[in-house]
């Protein structure tokens, strides 16, 4: 296994060179690229995964909550979607750092400690509201009949959101949706700011020791490479799942 | 709580006027980006809708490159890269030359990329949007090819553009918090500085939330503003 591997990795800086670019550094910095990449995907997947538990709620709340919850609601996603990611991650990392006692004593100071852990932090919080608003505007594009209907066999109000409207909406948001997880990859590229070693992280590592702007390219091609598989699994995803509401083409 | 709005005050012992100073520096910045990005944008998006195969290739493979990258990416691209590029180019006319790229240009320059792949999209859709039988009709009424686009194309097309191009410019607006890593005094940097002196980052880079809020917040008024304007020969669907 270990020779298939090393054979491969030959094979690959082989072909590379063989279009011009630098196998030395490649040889040197490569599997820490592919450590990057490995980083970036977990910070997005995390994040974006543990949105969609928050936004769920947030939306609800826009919609169905009272006036002091559907406004509160309001407040977070118009703080989260109003201001910079990177003054966000700031105030989250420096931020903890000043509360450490207090944090200590509550005994979350462990979590707040690691970069990664605070990037994960501070982008589930912003996906969350991007995600809600999607989410409220799919609510709130269906027509109220279904809700009634939905009564009036008996179901539940939870019953009906759960098994009537929240599909729906997630069919008419999942465009959206993946557009939001495209731009939650790109990013992603602030937690290198924070140190986190994730794919951007790896790339101003490299480009420091070796002053080589190549290293630049390589990470283009990658996060270029991880967005157009998104939208391409994303396309196929959304044709399978809203085949019910295809017109006919 | 009182100290920490001494923090805030003008002149020597508080922050407020480099802080002020940056948030102006984020403004301009943004301000000089847009016209940029809008140029770049409208001739992609013109690339885009022409008949010819390979300039609908070249707008394309564009988009999908800036769209695609990190803005950090793009930023740190065009500021080293600048920067090795215009030495080297420098080298070759005089010996040992070296040329420092300016941080606030290489920032224009990035920004404006990227600005210009989202709003080509949005210009794209808004000169479609415009039927072909105004043109048409302009020119049977013997008006110059600038006049039908500054009197009959234009006023379409912006009305169909605003929304969009709103949306592009609040993102702009955020995105121009990462050139602070490349040491631009702008809002985020002179905060980072104030909180390294000061040790409250919590406060400070509230204090710098809450100023871009208000940017967005004034700039969303501006682009209502526009909108009704762009919009007062247009009944809307069940509008006013």
């Amino acid at each position: 296994m270990q020779t298939i591997l090393a054979a491969l990795a030959d094979g690959f800086l082989w072909l590379m060179g063989l279009i011009g670019l630098n196998t030395d550094l490649m040889a040197r910095y490569g599997l820490r690229f592919l450590d990057g990449v490995w980083v970036t995907l977990q910070l997005v997947g995390l994040s974006v995964f543990l949105g969609v538990l928050l936004a769920v709620p947030l939306a609800l709340a826009r919609v169905e909550g009272g006036k002091a919850l559907s406004r509160a609601a309001w407040t977070y996603s118009y703080f989260f979607r109003g201001t910079p990611l990177l003054a966000q991650t700031f105030l989250v990392y420096y931020g903890a750092g000043q509360f450490r006692e207090q944090l200590t004593d509550i005994g979350l100071w462990w979590f707040f400690r690691d970069a990664f852990n605070c990037a994960v932090f501070t982008f589930t919080l912003n996906t969350a509201a991007y995600q809600s608003e999607i989410l409220r505007g799919g609510i709130q594009s269906l027509p109220a009949g279904q809700m009634e209907a939905a009564q009036a066999l008996g179901l539940s109000r939870v019953l009906a959101y759960r098994k009537i409207i929240l599909p729906q909406a997630l069919a008419i948001g999942l465009r959206p949706l993946g557009n939001e997880l495209v731009l939650m990859i790109k990013a992603s590229a602030i937690a290198s700011v924070i140190t986190v070693y994730d794919l951007m992280g790896v790339t101003r590592l490299a480009f420091s020791r070796s002053y080589d702007m190549e290293v630049y390219l390589w990470a283009a091609v990658l996060y270029l490479l991880m967005v157009e598989i998104i939208r391409r699994v994303w396309n196929v995803l959304e044709r399978r799942l809203n085949r019910h509401l295809a017109v006919s083409r | 709580m009182l100290n920490l709005l001494e923090l805030l005050s003008f002149g020597p012992n508080g922050w407020g006027d480099e802080i002020l100073q940056g948030a102006l520096l984020t403004i301009e910045l943004a301000l000089v980006t847009l016209p940029v990005g809008i140029a770049i944008g409208l001739a992609v998006a013109l690339a885009k809708d022409s008949s010819s195969r390979v300039l609908r290739a070249v707008g394309d493979l564009y988009t999908t490159v800036f769209r695609g990258l990190p803005e950090l990416l793009t930023l740190f691209i065009v500021y080293y890269g600048g920067q090795m590029l215009l030495t080297r180019l420098a080298g070759a006319l005089v010996e040992g030359a070296h040329i420092e790229v300016n941080q606030f240009v290489a920032g224009v320059v990035a920004l404006g990329l990227v600005l210009g792949a989202f709003s080509s999209e949005v210009l794209l859709a808004a000169i479609r949007a415009v039927p072909k039988g105004q043109k048409e009709a302009a020119h049977a009424l013997g008006l110059s090819g600038w006049r039908t686009f500054r009197l009959v194309t234009f006023p379409q097309l912006w009305r169909v553009a605003l929304p969009g191009l709103s949306n592009n410019w609040m993102v702009l607006l955020k995105d121009t918090s990462l050139v602070s890593v490349i040491a631009i005094t702008d809002l985020m940097r002179q905060t980072s500085i104030a909180v390294g002196v000061t040790k409250q980052p919590f406060f400070f880079y509230l204090v710098a939330c809450l100023i871009y809020l208000v940017f967005s917040g004034l700039s969303s008024l501006v682009f209502t503003a526009l909108e009704n304007r762009a919009s007062r020969g247009f009944k809307r669907v069940g509008g006013h």
